[in-house]
C-alpha cells in the first residue's frame, strides 16, 4: 500500500498534547502528516491536505470550558478555509479534545459550519476524569472513518477526559443525528450490548451512550475515545503470550486512507 | 530602589536572632555569627543576605547530608551522602551510568543513542497548607528537573502519605489540615498537572497512617528521555543568560527556607510560600525547549525551582566556573513594585533558565515567540567568580561564588535508638480466608483504581503495562514504558517503601529490595534506584541517628544488589504539633526490558499450571500489615539477605527469558496470602489452589506463614511443559511448587490433607477493589 500522495494535517495549541501519538498512527499507515501550530497555520494552504485532525490535550487549559477558546479561534482564523474544505468532501477528524473543538466550532453535528453549537461534551456524570478502556460498538460503516470495520462490531479503545459527556441542545437534534445516522459509535457493554448509560461501560454519562457522530455528509468526525492510544497490539490493556498485532484504533486510521484511496 | 544594607556588624546574638528570623532567613546562630565575621567591613544587603540563606538553605544545599555526622561512640562521618549512598554508584562503577547525583536528575543510558533521565522530588510542605497548589507545583517542579537536563517528560510517578480519612476533627490540633481535604487537594492537584501536561502518570502508592496526620508526604518523580549526544552543558563566557517562561510574581517567596521549619499554625500565614501552579504555560515552555535542544542552541540549562533565580543563577555559574551579571530590571514580573530581593528569590513556576551563545539568541527567541512562551534576555555570564546583580542600574548583590557555596559545615549528633524486643502475644485466627479478605480492604492494601483512574495513564501512547492490570483492574507490581518507536525496549519503573517497619536499616533494605523485586517481577533488570528521605528535624540525634542507619543500609544493599543510586532528595525537618513525620524512605527503580513483548504480568494464565514460591518465608512480621491490622507490635522485622537475594532475583530474570514464568507477582505487604488473592483478583475464571505446609519456610504457624513479610520472595505461575527446566534453575535456593491454577475457584488453602479455607473470586476482588 502506498498512502504517500495523502497528506495530514495535525493543528496544535497551547495545551495540546495528543499530536505525536496521532502523528505516529498516521505515518504508520503511510500518510504525509505535518503537525503545524495554529500560530503558523495562516501560512498554511489547508486544501493542500486530505486529512486536518484536531488531537486531544487541554487546549488554553480548557480554562473555560474544554474546547470553547480553540473552538472560537477555529473559527476567527480559518472559517473561510474551513468551510471549502469540508465543501469539497475533505476529512475532519476529532480525538477527545479534539472532538470538543469541533463541537464548540459548531463543525459538528452540522453540515459545514454554524453559528451556535447545538451539541456540548459536559463534565462527566461521575464528576471525575476517568482514564479507562471501555468498548465501543460500531453503528455505521458506511462513512469514511468506519469503512474497516463491520456494523455492530465492537471496538476496544481507552478513553481519558473529565469533560465526555454527550448532550444535544434539544431531542429534536438528537432524533435528527438518529435519522441521519450519524452516531458512529455508542458505549456498549463487553458483549456488546447497549450500556444504557450504566457506568462504567459508559464512562461519562453521554446521551444515548454517544461516543462518537460524524457530520450529515459524513465527511467530518469526533469521538471521545483516542484511537491512538489502541493502534498497536501493545497497548492493549491485556494479553498473554505475545501482544497483537495491531488494536482497534488501527481501524480508523485505516478506513481513512481506504477511503481517500478509493476516493482520488 | 527598595534595597536595605543590614547592619550585622553592630550585632549581638540576639540582634542575629532576630534578624534571621524577621527576614525569614531560618539562618542558624552559628552560621549569623560566620556571616557578621564575612561582613565586617561591610553591611550585606537584604538581596545578599536572601540569597545565602537560600543557598545555604537545607532545602538547596543538604547541610545534613553533606556535612558532618558524630555518633555516641565518637566516629566521625563527614558526608554520608558521599560515604554510602554516592560510594556504592562509584564502586559498581557502571558504563551505563550517563550523570550521577550531578545534575538536575540522573541519566542512564538507554537503546539507539538515547538516555533516560529521572528524578524523584517531595513537596511535603506546600502541600501542607495549600494541597491543591502545593501536589501540582511538586510535579510541575520534577517535569521541569527532566527538562533541566534536556530530557522530553515521558512518565510520571508518584507516592502520597495522609493521615487516616476517619480521623476526628477534634483530634486535628489548630494549624493541622484534616487528612481528607489535603488527600483530595493533593490528588486532584496531581492529576490537574500532569493531565494538562499530557505526561502519564504511571506508577505510585498511598499509604495512610497516624503518623502522616502532621506532615503529608508528597512524593513526585519524573522519568524523561533525550538524544544522548543532546545532553549539552557547556556555558561560555559571554554566554546570554535567558530566563523564559511564567512571569515572576509573589508567589512562592521563601519556599526553600519555609520547607524547613516546623508546621504550625503559623505556618498558615506562609501560603504566599506556596507556588501557583499553571500546567499550560508548562507545556508551551517544553515545547520550546525541546525545540532549542534539538537545534543545538543553547549552550546550558537549568530550572528554577526552590531557590528560583537566585539559585539558577548562582548555581549554574558556579558549575561552569565563570560568574554572572543579573539585571533585575529585565525579568518580566507579574505584580509591579516587587522588591529586588522578591525577584531575586521568588519561586513563581513555569520558568527556566538557559545561557545561550549570541549567535544563537535570535533562533531561540523566535521559537519562544512561536510557542507563545515569554523570554527575556536577564543577563550574561562573565570571566569572573562573583554573582552581581543589579536593579535600576545599582548594584544590589555582589557575592563571591567560592563563599557562596561553601557554606561553614553542619555538624549533627546520631544516637541509634535501639529497637526493643517484644515478645509477640497473639492468638491463631481460626477463620484465615477471612484475615485475608480483611487485609485485601485494609486502605494501605486495597486497590487505589478511584484515584488511579482520575490520572492519565495512556496519553503518549507509549505505555505498556499500565498502573491497575487488565480489564479485572488487578494489582501491577511495576508498569512499564514503551519510548521508542524504533526500539522494542522498554522501562521499567517501580517503587519500594516500607515505613511500618521500625528498624531504620531493615526498613530501607527492604525497600531497596522490594523496589528491585517489583521491577524484576514484570521482567525489569539493570536496575537504576533513586533515594528520597523524609524525615523529622535531624537537630534530634535519635532521628539522625535512623537516618544513619537508613544511609548505611543503601550502600550495602545497593552495592550487594548490583543496582546504582543515581539521584536523590532528602526533605528533613517535617515536623508539626502532632511531632516526626514518620521516617519514610521512598526507592524509585529504573529498569530495563529488552522487548516488552516479554513483559510478565500477574494475571494467572492456564488451568493446571504449576504455582511456585520462590524464596524463604521466616517468622519476620513486626510492621507487618497482619499485626498493624491486630494492633500489635512485636516479633521481627523482615531481613534482607544479601547473597540469596541476588541470587533469587538474577535467577527469575534468567527464568523469565527462557520464557518459563507466565504469570508473577511479588511478595510484600500483607504477605503470602495477600499476594496469591492479588493474582486472583487480576485474573477472569481462574484461581490459585496451593498448600501450606509445602511453603518453604522456617515457622509452621499458619497466619505467620501467609502473612509474613520476609523479603526475596516471588509467587510464579509456570509453564507446565517447563517445570523440569524451572526447578532446575532454582535449585540451591528456597523454592518449591506449592499448588496449580485451578479453574472456577479463587482460592483455596489446603494444610496437607485438611482445608485451611476456601475463597471465591468475587469475594476476593470485591474486598480488594471495593466492587
Amino acid at each position: 500500500m502506498n498512502a504517500n500522495r495523502f497528506k495530514a494535517l495535525v493543528l496544535r495549541t497551547g495545551g495540546t498534547n495528543c499530536d505525536l501519538e496521532t502523528k505516529v498512527a498516521l505515518e504508520e499507515l503511510g500518510v504525509k502528516t505535518e503537525i503545524v501550530h495554529m500560530n503558523s497555520v495562516e501560512k498554511k494552504n489547508l486544501l493542500e491536505y486530505h486529512l486536518i485532525v484536531f488531537p486531544g490535550g487541554f487546549s488554553y487549559g480548557d480554562y473555560v470550558r474544554a474546547g470553547a477558546v480553540w473552538g472560537k479561534r477555529v473559527l476567527a482564523k480559518l472559517r473561510t478555509q474551513l468551510e471549502k474544505f469540508i465543501e469539497e468532501g475533505r476529512l475532519i477528524l476529532g480525538i477527545c479534545n479534539g472532538f470538543q473543538v469541533l463541537a464548540e466550532a459548531g463543525v459538528l453535528p452540522g453540515n459545514g459550519v454554524s453559528e451556535t453549537p447545538s451539541i456540548a461534551l459536559a463534565n462527566n456524570s461521575s464528576a471525575k476524569y476517568e482514564c479507562r478502556w471501555v468498548w465501543i460498538r460500531v453503528e455505521n460503516n458506511e462513512t469514511p472513518f468506519t469503512t474497516a470495520m463491520r456494523k455492530g462490531e465492537v471496538l476496544r479503545i481507552p478513553v481519558g477526559h473529565a469533560e465526555g459527556r454527550f448532550l444535544t441542545g434539544s431531542e429534536e437534534i438528537l432524533n435528527e443525528l438518529k435519522r441521519n445516522e450519524q452516531i458512529l459509535f455508542r458505549y456498549v457493554l463487553p458483549n456488546g450490548d447497549d450500556a444504557n448509560g450504566l457506568y462504567p461501560y459508559n464512562p461519562n454519562g453521554s446521551t444515548y451512550d454517544i461516543a462518537g457522530i460524524c457530520s450529515k455528509k459524513g465527511n467530518v468526525m469526533g469521538m471521545m475515545p483516542h484511537p491512538e492510544r489502541a493502534f498497536f497490539g501493545w497497548q492493549l490493556p491485556e494479553w498473554s503470550g505475545r501482544p497483537p498485532e495491531r488494536g482497534d484504533g488501527w481501524k480508523i486510521f485505516k478506513s481513512i486512507v481506504d477511503y481517500l484511496e478509493s476516493y482520488r | 530602589m527598595e534595597v536595605y544594607a543590614i547592619d550585622l556588624a553592630s550585632a549581638d546574638d540576639n540582634d542575629l536572632l532576630e534578624i534571621s528570623r524577621e527576614m525569614g532567613l531560618n539562618i542558624s546562630l552559628d552560621r549569623m555569627k560566620y556571616l557578621k565575621q564575612y561582613f565586617k567591613n561591610r553591611p550585606p544587603t537584604d538581596v545578599e543576605l536572601e540569597m545565602i540563606a537560600q543557598t545555604w538553605s537545607e532545602h538547596c544545599f543538604h547541610n545534613v547530608f553533606k556535612g558532618d555526622v558524630v555518633t555516641e561512640d565518637g566516629r566521625i562521618i563527614t558526608n554520608i551522602l558521599k560515604t554510602y549512598i554516592m560510594r556504592a554508584t562509584r564502586e559498581l562503577n557502571k558504563e551505563w551510568c550517563i550523570s550521577v547525583f550531578e545534575d538536575n536528575a540522573g541519566i542512564i543510558d538507554f537503546d539507539k543513542g538515547y538516555a533516560i533521565a529521572a528524578k524523584v522530588e517531595t513537596h511535603n510542605h506546600p502541600s501542607a497548607v495549600e494541597p491543591f497548589g502545593g501536589a501540582a507545583t511538586g510535579v510541575g517542579g520534577v517535569i521541569r528537573d527532566i527538562l533541566g537536563v534536556w530530557g522530553e517528560p515521558i512518565a510520571l510517578t508518584d507516592v502520597l502519605c495522609f493521615g487516616l480519612l476517619d480521623t476526628n476533627y477534634e483530634d486535628l490540633p489548630p494549624g493541622v489540615k484534616h487528612p481528607r481535604y489535603i488527600y483530595r487537594g493533593v490528588v486532584a492537584g496531581i492529576g490537574s498537572y500532569g493531565n494538562n501536561m499530557g505526561i502519564p502518570t504511571v506508577s505510585g502508592a498511598i499509604f495512610f497512617d497516624r503518623g502522616y496526620t502532621g506532615n503529608v508526604v508528597v512524593y513526585c518523580g519524573c522519568i524523561g528521555i533525550l538524544p544522548r549526544e543532546l545532553y549539552v552543558r557547556n556555558t561560555r563566557e559571554g554566554d546570554f543568560a535567558v530566563l523564559a517562561g511564567g512571569r515572576t510574581g509573589r508567589d512562592g517567596i521563601h519556599g526553600v527556607t519555609f520547607a524547613s521549619v516546623e508546621l504550625t499554625e503559623e505556618a498558615e500565614e506562609l501560603r504566599s510560600a506556596v507556588q501557583i501552579p499553571n500546567p499550560i504555560v508548562e507545556e508551551r515552555l517544553r515545547r520550546a525547549i525541546l525545540r532549542i535542544r534539538d537545534e543545538k542552541l543553547a549552550s546550558g540549562i537549568t530550572d528554577l525551582g526552590g531557590g528560583g533565580l537566585s539559585c539558577a543563577a548562582g548555581e549554574m555559574a558556579y558549575r561552569s566556573g565563570l560568574g554572572i551579571d543579573v539585571d533585575l530590571d529585565k525579568v518580566p514580573l507579574k505584580a509591579p513594585y516587587m522588591t529586588p530581593w522578591e525577584i531575586w528569590v521568588s519561586e513563581s513556576q513555569e520558568r527556566m533558565f538557559l545561557s545561550v551563545p549570541e549567535k544563537n539568541l535570535e533562533r531561540i527567541m523566535e521559537i519562544f515567540q512561536e510557542e507563545e512562551v515569554e523570554a527575556s534576555v536577564v543577563g550574561r555570564f562573565v570571566r569572573s567568580n562573583r554573582v552581581r546583580v543589579f536593579s535600576k542600574g545599582r548594584v544590589v548583590c555582589d557575592l563571591d561564588l567560592e563563599f557562596l557555596f561553601n557554606p561553614p559545615k553542619v555538624t549533627r549528633r546520631a544516637k541509634i535508638p535501639e529497637l526493643t524486643h517484644i515478645e509477640v502475644n497473639l492468638g491463631e485466627p481460626r477463620d484465615l480466608g477471612e484475615e485475608i479478605l480483611k487485609l485485601l480492604s485494609e486502605p494501605n492494601i486495597r486497590s487505589k483504581e478511584d484515584v488511579i483512574r482520575t490520572y492519565d495513564h495512556e496519553v503518549r501512547g507509549c505505555t505498556v503495562v499500565k498502573p491497575i492490570y487488565g480489564d479485572e483492574a488487578g494489582p501491577s507490581d511495576a508498569s512499564v514504558i514503551k519510548p521508542l518507536k524504533d526500539s522494542w525496549m522498554g522501562v521499567v519503573i517501580s517503587c519500594g517503601i516500607n515505613p511500618f517497619y521500625p528498624d531504620p536499616y531493615w526498613m530501607a533494605a527492604n525497600s531497596i529490595e522490594e523496589a528491585i523485586r517489583n521491577n524484576t517481577a514484570v521482567g525489569g533488570r539493570r536496575i537504576a534506584l533513586l533515594d528520597n528521605f523524609v524525615w523529622g528535624n535531624p537537630e534530634n540525634e535519635e532521628n539522625m541517628g535512623k537516618l544513619l542507619r537508613a544511609v548505611e543500609a543503601c550502600y550495602d544493599f545497593s552495592k550487594a544488589l548490583d543496582a546504582p543510586f543515581i539521584s536523590g532528595k532528602d526533605s528533613l525537618y517535617n515536623e508539626s504539633p502532632l511531632g516526626p513525620v514518620r521516617p519514610t524512605l521512598l526507592i524509585t527503580g529504573v529498569g530495563i526490558i529488552p522487548d516488552i513483548r516479554m513483559v510478565v504480568t500477574p494475571n494467572l494464565k492456564k488451568e493446571d499450571n504449576p504455582i511456585y514460591v520462590i524464596g524463604l518465608t521466616r517468622e519476620e512480621l513486626r510492621g507487618s500489615a497482619y499485626l498493624r491490622l491486630k494492633g500489635v507490635d512485636g516479633g521481627e522485622v523482615p531481613r534482607v539477605d544479601k547473597n540469596l537475594s541476588k541470587k533469587i532475583i538474577d535467577m527469575l530474570v534468567k527464568a523469565i527469558d527462557e520464557q518459563l514464568v507466565l504469570s508473577c507477582h511479588d511478595i510484600s505487604e500483607g504477605g503470602l496470602g495477600v499476594a496469591a488473592a492479588e493474582m486472583v483478583v487480576a485474573t477472569r475464571g481462574l484461581g490459585i489452589e496451593f498448600d501450606v505446609s509445602k511453603i518453604p519456610s522456617e515457622t509452621r504457624r499458619n497466619d505467620y506463614v501467609l502473612f509474613s513479610e520476609s523479603a526475596s520472595r516471588f509467587l510464579v505461575e509456570v509453564d507446565g511443559n517447563k517445570s523440569r527446566r524451572f526447578e532446575e534453575l532454582f535449585s540451591g535456593i528456597p523454592f518449591n511448587r506449592i499448588g496449580k491454577v485451578v479453574r472456577d475457584i479463587g482460592l483455596r488453602i489446603v494444610d496437607s490433607k485438611s482445608k485451611i479455607c476456601e475463597l471465591n473470586s468475587s469475594d476476593i476482588k470485591k474486598a480488594w477493589r471495593g466492587y
